[in-house]
């Protein structure tokens, strides 16, 4: 199968994973116990104001009334008005997007050159000390989640020491304070470093015992070429799709460290949409994350393949 | 009723009434007795008042959706910055009785029907001042049909019709029923005064301690002095409200010096911090009353002595000091404790399995089993659920705690469940009456309509005389320990953390009162 059309088969069953995702996403919000009137009421349920608010809101229409109207308004780039707030829910994800966007962009940025340079040296120092302490501390680290992670860096860095600010509480400006970002991104790196690291480790010990590379050596290629342009492309090829994996697994990292260091990003703004039943709120929030996540995948997949042609990676 | 005066308008209470005074006094000799967990200000190095300075302040918030509408305030966030830009014409004090704000007093005709509401000389933040009109039109933007605004229900009793502006300075409210405690309404939740024709809220003008500076919803909410404040110029410079759902992160922004002031925290991070002396802890008393509650219409809770049999088999104590950690007192089966018209006579009610035992087996439900629904929608339910369901056990009833979700649970037990978890935040006991044990109430969720209970209620609201109208008030109160359906057992504190260099934090007043959360009278030392 050629490059494009190859493309053009994947991207055309991301538009349906989306579409999938969309619907499963409505049925289980609708699932859920009440709605945004109930919600909305708290602890003062009176019914009279919560049927005149399930009217206002429109709630009392059919599901499939409904996701018919949003799917309809999703189409044209309508994603509808929050039924809590005042305001459209294209507003409220723009505004909380920032956030979220500058964390994952900062862990990637990050997470690739590290993983590369720890896997690459404990492969080339397969089974001595280098590579011991290396595999070790990566098991160790990976097997703490995010939360246990986030809380132990905030007592001792921030807290106890006060090296750095514990959370990033008072807006949405986190560049103008860089110092705030130093924890979230460190938790949000050390898992995905530890995963990552692991593959290219293997896959380059792999590459450098298999043929070809013993072959581009007797040819007496300079070693860090051999390294670089032969072992390492093929090493690489499950370390990418763990890349998209990780970035995957990073939008539901983020709303964990969103949550711990107070940043007002999208993982925040889905758990007080799911908390509030603001359905059109989940559901716009699902239409980006779905659609990044197989962006992410169909990217990966594709450079897999310019990478490793040879080994058939199929959608 | 002297009826005979009907035109003339008696002035009914002084602009601090001895009555709230008494009230405050006692809750603070009560805050005194139980010392040793109140740390008051004594912590404090904040020393003498001074101008200047800028408290940042985290609460829990709403995220994204949050408005600043003063009359859609529903979290203790909205209603902290509603405070700061704008004012009722009245406000709980610490013991719950109202205390005129932008009212200079208030007068009712003898048949309290009419009440004529004089208005203190207030401006807003563009200097306009307030008039009647002002009054007038907040409350109609409160009361229209289409509005579920959650004031609308203690305001209803206003026929706005009718009501009208004497002059600019004066207000003269028309009810459609008599209603002594009408005061209650104009300080209820959200019955906030903003200009005429105000609709949008996005750069609010009030009448204020503070002017509206920038709000990111959400996120951070900033005010600046307002230096001609009725009440007196507040000491900050800027108020700064920012917003942290997880409780350990308020602490830490606390501790990390991101924040001069922590509202909501648990009873365990209280006392970890409350020996170190980093921080300075403030245990607001009565703020949140621990009940179950019983259906009064099925079984078994239908029969008196079931009821009773519960009365008699919870330890108070013991809850207390496991479920809300010793942070809080216990209660006697009734709400409101130590507030006005609060029944005090009423013996301690402690745990007495015999007489529980006693009163199963004459209703005849020995080893009785029920099921106690419950959820994590407020700290404490469900611990207080299983704690319950330990005790119940030796008395020989068998208590099933079920889980409901934490999300509906308010409207879910409206219907749901013979026996179910509950709590309630701080208001004064005519509206904890009025809102849950009427025939008609909205939410009465121990389903308790008696006709002779509604009359009390009725004939105290058309009672002038005060002391007249107390006697019908602990007569309600001696039914409802006797037999009613509400077993509160405790009163929790409500915990705030402050810096130490912070000052004029008021220890006394219970959430959601008029000295709570109340920065214009707090200064940075």
């Amino acid at each position: 199968m050629n490059l494009p059309r190859y493309v053009f088969r994947r991207a055309l069953l991301g538009v349906v994973q989306v579409f999938l995702a969309m619907v499963l996403v409505f049925l289980l919000t609708e699932a859920l116990p009440g709605d945004a009137a109930v919600t909305a009421a708290g602890d003062n349920p009176d019914p009279a104001i919560i049927e005149l608010m399930r009217e206002q809101l429109g709630l009392n229409a059919p599901w499939w009334h409904r996701l018919g109207e949003w799917m309809f308004g999703a189409v044209q780039g309508d994603f509808g008005r929050s039924l809590v707030g005042p305001r459209s829910v294209v507003d409220i994800i723009g505004s909380s997007v920032g956030p979220t966007l500058l964390l994952a962009m900062l862990t990637l940025a990050l997470v690739v050159p590290v993983s590369l340079g720890l896997g690459i040296l404990a492969a080339n120092r397969e089974g001595r000390l280098v590579d011991r302490v290396i595999t070790s501390t990566t098991l160790g680290l990976y097997s703490v989640p995010e939360f246990a992670m986030g809380i132990l860096l905030v007592t001792v860095f921030a807290v106890q020491l006060g090296w750095f600010p514990p959370t990033a509480v008072g807006g949405s400006a986190l560049l103008s304070r860089p110092e705030v970002l130093v924890l979230p991104v460190l938790v949000l790196l050390l898992r995905p470093i530890c995963s990552l690291s692991r593959l290219i480790r293997a896959g380059m010990i792999e590459a450098l015992h298999s043929g070809f590379v013993q072959q581009a050596r007797r040819c007496g290629l300079p070693p860090l070429r051999v390294q670089l342009a032969h072992a390492l492309p093929n090493a690489a090829v499950p370390a990418v799709q763990q890349l998209a994996r990780t970035t995957d697994w990073l939008i539901g990292g983020v709303i964990v460290v969103e949550a711990i260091f107070v940043i007002p990003g999208l993982g925040t703004t889905l758990i007080e949409a799911v908390s509030a039943r603001d359905l059109p709120v989940v559901q716009g929030l699902s239409l980006v994350l779905a659609s990044v996540t197989v962006l992410v995948n169909l990217a990966a997949d594709i450079v897999a393949r310019l990478l490793a042609p040879a080994a058939e990676v199929d959608g | 009723m002297e009826s005979e005066r009907s035109a003339v308008y008696s002035s009914d209470r002084s602009p601090v009434t001895r009555r709230g005074f008494l009230g405050l006094t006692a809750a603070a000799a009560l805050a005194a007795g139980v010392s040793g967990c109140a740390t008051g200000n004594s912590g404090s190095s904040a020393g003498a008042p001074r101008p200047g300075g800028r408290l940042r302040a985290v609460f829990p918030g709403g995220g994204a959706d949050e408005v600043l509408d003063p009359h859609t305030t529903d979290l203790y966030a909205e209603v902290a910055r509603a405070k700061a830009l704008f004012d009722k014409l009245a406000d709980y004090g610490s013991d719950m009785s109202p205390q005129p704000r932008l009212a200079e007093r208030w007068e009712s005709s003898a048949d309290l029907l009419t009440w004529r509401v004089p208005l203190r000389q207030a401006a807003f933040h563009d200097g306009k001042p307030l008039r009647a009109d002002d009054v007038l039109s907040s409350y109609a933007r409160i009361l229209r049909p289409d509005s579920t605004r959650r004031a609308k229900a203690s305001l209803s009793v206003i026929d706005l019709a009718n009501s009208r502006a004497i002059d600019d300075r004066t207000v003269e409210f028309r009810l459609k029923r008599p209603y002594a405690e009408f005061p209650n309404a104009l300080a209820t939740l959200g019955a906030y005064i903003v200009p005429e024709g105000a609709q949008h809220f996005d750069r609010p003008i009030g009448s204020g301690p503070f002017r509206f500076t920038s709000f990111e919803p959400g996120r951070s909410f900033l005010a600046a002095r307002n230096p001609d404040y009725w009440d007196g110029a507040p000491h900050l410079d800027e108020l700064e409200i920012l917003v942290s759902n997880d409780e350990s992160a308020r602490v830490n922004a606390l501790l990390g010096d991101q924040a001069d002031y922590a509202h909501d925290l648990t009873a365990t991070t209280a006392r970890s911090h409350e020996e170190a002396g980093q921080i300075q802890i403030h245990r607001l008393p009565l703020s949140n009353f621990h009940a179950l509650a019983m259906k009064v219409d099925r079984p078994p809770f239908d029969r008196r002595e079931v009821r009773q049999a519960f009365f008699h088999l919870i330890d108070r104590e013991e809850l207390v000091r496991s479920v809300l950690q010793g942070s809080g007192e216990v209660a006697n089966d009734l709400f409101g404790k130590n507030y006005q018209y609060y029944n005090d006579a009423l013996p301690q009610r402690r745990q007495d399995l015999d007489q529980a035992r006693a009163l199963l087996r004459q209703a005849g439900a020995e080893n009785l089993t029920v099921e106690l629904l419950t959820s994590e929608a407020s700290p404490g339910l469900r611990e207080a659920a299983l704690a319950i369901a330990d005790q119940a056990k030796q008395a020989g009833v068998t208590v099933k705690v079920t889980l409901g979700n934490k999300d509906t649970y308010w409207s879910d037990i409206a219907d749901r469940g013979s026996v179910v978890s509950y709590r309630s935040g701080a208001m004064p006991i005519e509206s904890h009456i009025s809102q849950r044990l009427l025939s008609g109430s909205t939410t009465n969720n121990t389903k308790w309509q008696r006709r002779e209970f509604d009359e009390l209620y009725h004939q105290a609201q058309a009672t002038s005389d005060e002391r007249a109208r107390t006697e019908l008030y602990m007569e309600m109160q001696r039914e409802l320990f006797e037999e009613g359906g509400f077993l509160w057992w405790g009163v929790s504190d409500w915990i705030v953390a402050s810096a130490n260099r912070v000052g004029g934090i008021d220890d006394r007043a219970p959430a959601n009162t008029l000295d709570w959360a109340r920065f214009d009278k707090v200064w940075m030392g």
